[in-house]
C-alpha cells in the first residue's frame, strides 16, 4: 500500500486537474444546456485554443496565464463565427446533423492542425512548471494549484454573466422558452451564437491553465472530448453546478485510478463510469430532464 | 424477395469483379481492395444508422472485434482463416448484441447513443493496446502464408474478388432489408419510434436485430483488413478512424439506400488518393476534404450521392417514383 501522504498528493492532484476538466466541461453543459447539442467539436477547439496559446508563448513570449487576456476574446469570436455561420445553417435544427457537423467540423479542425503543424508534440518551458507548494506536509505542484483557483474563478465569472447581465437573462430564457424568448424580442440565432462563443472561451482558459503542464499536438483534444462529456454526464447534461461537481470527482478518480493501476487503465475507470452513468442514470447527478 | 431484386447486386459484382480482373496496376488494385473493405464497413453501419436512424460513433468495437478474432485464433491456436473468419463476424455480432442490448435497454438514442458507441470502442482500444492476448501495443501479425484456406493469395485479384463478393452479399442483404417485414419495423421505428411500438412493432428486438446485423457486417470488413494487411493493433482495430470512415461513406453515399455505402467509400477513397496526390503527400489533407464534404452533404444534400443520381433521373422522368422502382427492379 502506498503511505497516506502519497495517497493524499495524488488525490489533491486529481481535484487540481479535475478543475480544468470542469472549465471545458463547463463550456460543453453550457452550450448543450441552451442549444441542447452535443457539441462534438470541443476537443478540437480546445487543441486550437492550446495551438493559440503555444504560438503566442513561442513567437511572443507571451506568457501562458498572461494569454488568456487574448485567447479568451479570439476562441470567443471562433466560437461566435462557428455557430453563427458554419453549424446553425448546416444542420437545420436536427439534433442527429448537429452532431454530424461538428463532427465533421472536428475532422477539419484535427487534420488542419495536423496539415499545418504536423503530429509533433509542443510544450512550452515555464520557470514555474516544476515549482511546488507546500501546504503542511503535502507538496502540490504550482501550475495545478492556479488551475484550481483561475477555474473556480471563471465558474463564477460564467455564473456571474448568467445571472447578472442581460445577455445572461437573455440565455436563460432561450434555454428556458426557445418561442417565448423569440416572441419577446430575444434574436434566438444570436444568443445561440453567444452561447457557443462563451464555451469555447471557457476552453481559451483551460487551455492557458494547461499548457504550462501538458503538450499539444493536433489530436490532444481528442482525449479530452470524452473526459468532458463524462462529466457532463455525470453531472447532468446542462447542469453548471453538476459540471464543477462531475469535473472536481472525475479529477480524483483519474488521480485514484492511476495510482493504483496505472496510466492507460486509469482512463479505463473515466470510461467504465461514463458507460455506468449513460446505462443506469442518464439524467446524472443534478439533471433534472433528459 | 425475389430473384429479380439480386439482379443489380448481382450487377454490381460483376462489374467490380470486371475491374479488379482488367489489369490494374499493383497500386489500384490495392485501393480496390481498401475502398471494399470500407464499403462493407459502411454497409454494417447504413443498416443501423441508415435504416434505423441510430448514428454509431463506435463501428470500431465491431471492426477491431472481428480483426483481433481470427487473427489470434490462426496465430494461437492454428484455426485456418475461414473458420476464423466465421467466428470473427460472429464475436463481432455478439458483441453488437452485447452493447446494443444494454443500450437499448436504457432507451438511448440520439447523441447519448452515439457517445455510448464511442466510449464501448474506446474501452476495447484501451483494453486491448495492454492485453497480453491482442499482443499489447506490439499488435498481432500474421506469417505470410499463401493459400486458399489462409485467405492469402499470391495473385491479389483473388483476394479483391473474394472482398467483391462479400461485398455483393451485403447489398443483397440490404435489398433484403429494403423488401423484407424486419426492414420495414426499422424503418418504421426510425420515422416514429412512439408510433411504431403502439402499433406493435417490438421496439426493442428490432433495434437489437439491426445492430447485431450491423456489427456482423462490420465486423467482415475487420476480418478482411487483418487478412489483407496481415497485422493488427489497438490503434487499427478499435480507434475512431474506421468507426468515422464507416459513418461518412454511408452518410456521403446516401443514408438508408442499398449503394449508398458502396457508392460513398468509393466516391470518398478515390477523392482522398486525388487529394493526396495533388497535395503533394501533406498528412491530413484528404481527411480534411472529408471533414468539409461531411458538412456539405449534412447541410445541402441530406440523401447523400444516392438521392443526387435520384434527383436527375426524376427530372428527366415525369413519372418519379414508380418510373425509378420499375428501373431499379428490371
Amino acid at each position: 500500500m502506498y503511505s497516506p501522504l502519497i495517497v493524499a498528493e495524488a488525490l489533491l492532484n486529481g481535484l487540481m486537474l479535475g478543475a480544468v476538466y470542469a472549465l471545458i466541461a463547463l463550456g460543453l453543459t453550457l452550450i448543450y444546456g441552451v442549444l441542447h447539442i452535443v457539441n462534438f467539436a470541443h476537443g478540437a477547439l480546445l487543441t486550437v485554443a492550446m495551438f493559440g496559446v503555444w504560438l503566442l508563448a513561442e513567437h511572443l513570449g507571451v506568457d501562458p496565464y498572461l494569454s488568456i487576456l487574448i485567447m479568451a476574446p479570439a476562441m470567443f469570436g471562433l466560437g461566435y463565427a462557428a455557430q453563427r455561420f458554419v453549424i446553425g445553417p448546416a444542420s437545420h435544427g436536427s439534433d442527429n446533423s448537429i452532431l454530424l457537423v461538428t463532427l465533421g467540423l472536428s475532422i477539419i479542425i484535427e487534420n488542419g492542425l495536423l496539415a499545418g503543424f504536423r503530429s509533433d508534440t509542443r510544450t512550452i518551458d515555464t520557470d514555474y512548471a516544476f515549482q511546488v507548494v507546500e501546504l503542511g506536509p503535502l507538496l502540490l505542484s504550482f501550475p495545478r494549484v492556479v488551475g484550481l483557483f483561475v477555474a473556480l474563478l471563471s465558474a463564477l465569472v460564467l455564473w456571474a454573466i448568467l445571472e447578472r447581465t442581460d445577455v445572461g437573462r437573455a440565455i436563460r430564457a432561450v434555454a428556458k422558452e426557445k418561442l417565448g424568448a423569440a416572441l419577446v424580442g430575444i434574436e434566438v440565432s444570436h444568443v445561440y451564437a453567444v452561447t457557443f462563443a462563451l464555451g469555447c472561451a471557457c476552453l481559451a482558459v483551460a487551455a492557458a491553465l494547461l499548457m504550462p503542464v501538458f503538450y499539444v499536438s493536433p489530436t490532444t483534444g481528442r482525449a479530452f472530448v470524452l473526459v468532458a462529456f463524462t462529466i457532463v454526464v455525470l453531472g447532468g447534461m446542462g447542469s453548471i453546478v453538476g459540471a464543477l461537481v462531475g469535473g472536481l470527482l472525475i479529477g480524483v478518480v483519474e488521480a485514484a485510478c492511476s495510482l493504483f493501476f496505472g496510466d492507460s487503465l486509469g482512463q479505463i475507470g473515466i470510461f467504465v463510469i461514463f458507460i455506468l452513468v449513460l446505462l443506469f442514470r442518464p439524467t446524472g447527478l443534478f439533471g433534472a430532464r433528459q | 424477395m425475389s430473384a429479380r431484386d439480386l439482379l443489380l447486386p448481382l450487377i454490381a459484382v460483376l462489374v467490380l469483379a470486371g475491374l479488379a480482373f482488367s489489369g490494374l496496376s499493383g497500386t489500384l488494385l490495392n485501393l480496390l481492395i481498401f475502398m471494399m473493405i470500407i464499403s462493407l464497413a459502411a454497409q454494417g453501419w447504413n443498416i443501423l444508422g441508415g435504416f434505423g436512424g441510430l448514428s454509431s460513433f463506435g463501428h470500431a468495437a465491431f471492426f477491431g472485434t472481428g480483426a483481433y478474432t481470427t487473427l489470434i485464433l490462426q496465430t494461437s491456436l492454428g484455426v485456418n482463416a475461414w473458420a476464423g473468419l466465421v467466428a470473427g463476424v460472429l464475436l463481432g455480432a455478439a458483441v453488437g448484441a452485447g452493447i446494443g442490448f444494454l443500450s437499448f435497454r436504457s432507451g438511448l438514442k440520439g447523441s447519448y447513443f452515439a457517445l455510448i458507441t464511442l466510449a464501448f470502442a474506446e474501452v476495447l482500444r484501451i483494453a486491448s493496446n495492454s492485453a497480453p492476448i491482442t499482443g499489447g501495443a506490439a499488435g498481432i501479425l500474421l506469417p505470410l502464408d499463401y493459400g486458399f484456406l489462409n485467405l492469402q493469395f499470391d495473385d491479389r485479384r483473388w483476394f479483391a474478388l473474394i472482398a467483391i463478393l462479400f461485398v455483393g452479399a451485403a447489398l443483397a442483404l440490404t435489398r433484403w432489408l429494403e423488401r423484407s417485414r424486419f426492414g420495414a419495423y426499422l424503418i418504421a421505428i426510425r420515422e416514429n419510434e412512439q408510433a411504431a411500438q403502439a402499433l406493435g412493432v417490438d421496439v426493442f428486438r428490432v433495434k437489437l436485430g439491426a445492430i447485431t446485423l450491423s456489427a456482423g457486417c462490420t465486423a467482415l470488413a475487420g476480418v478482411l483488413y487483418a487478412q489483407n494487411y496481415l497485422f493488427v493493433d489497438a490503434h487499427v482495430a478499435y480507434g475512431p478512424w474506421i468507426s468515422i470512415e464507416a459513418l461518412f461513406a454511408a452518410i456521403v453515399g446516401g443514408l438508408g439506400t442499398m449503394f449508398g455505402p458502396l457508392v460513398g467509400a468509393v466516391a470518398l477513397l478515390g477523392l482522398g488518393e486525388i487529394t493526396k496526390m495533388v497535395s503533394g503527400g501533406v498528412p491530413g489533407v484528404d481527411l480534411l476534404v472529408f471533414g468539409a464534404i461531411l458538412i456539405l452533404t449534412v447541410a445541402f444534400v441530406p440523401g447523400g450521392l444516392m438521392s443526387l443520381r435520384q434527383r436527375l433521373t426524376g427530372r428527366r422522368r415525369p413519372r418519379g417514383e414508380t418510373a425509378l422502382r420499375s428501373e431499379e427492379g428490371a
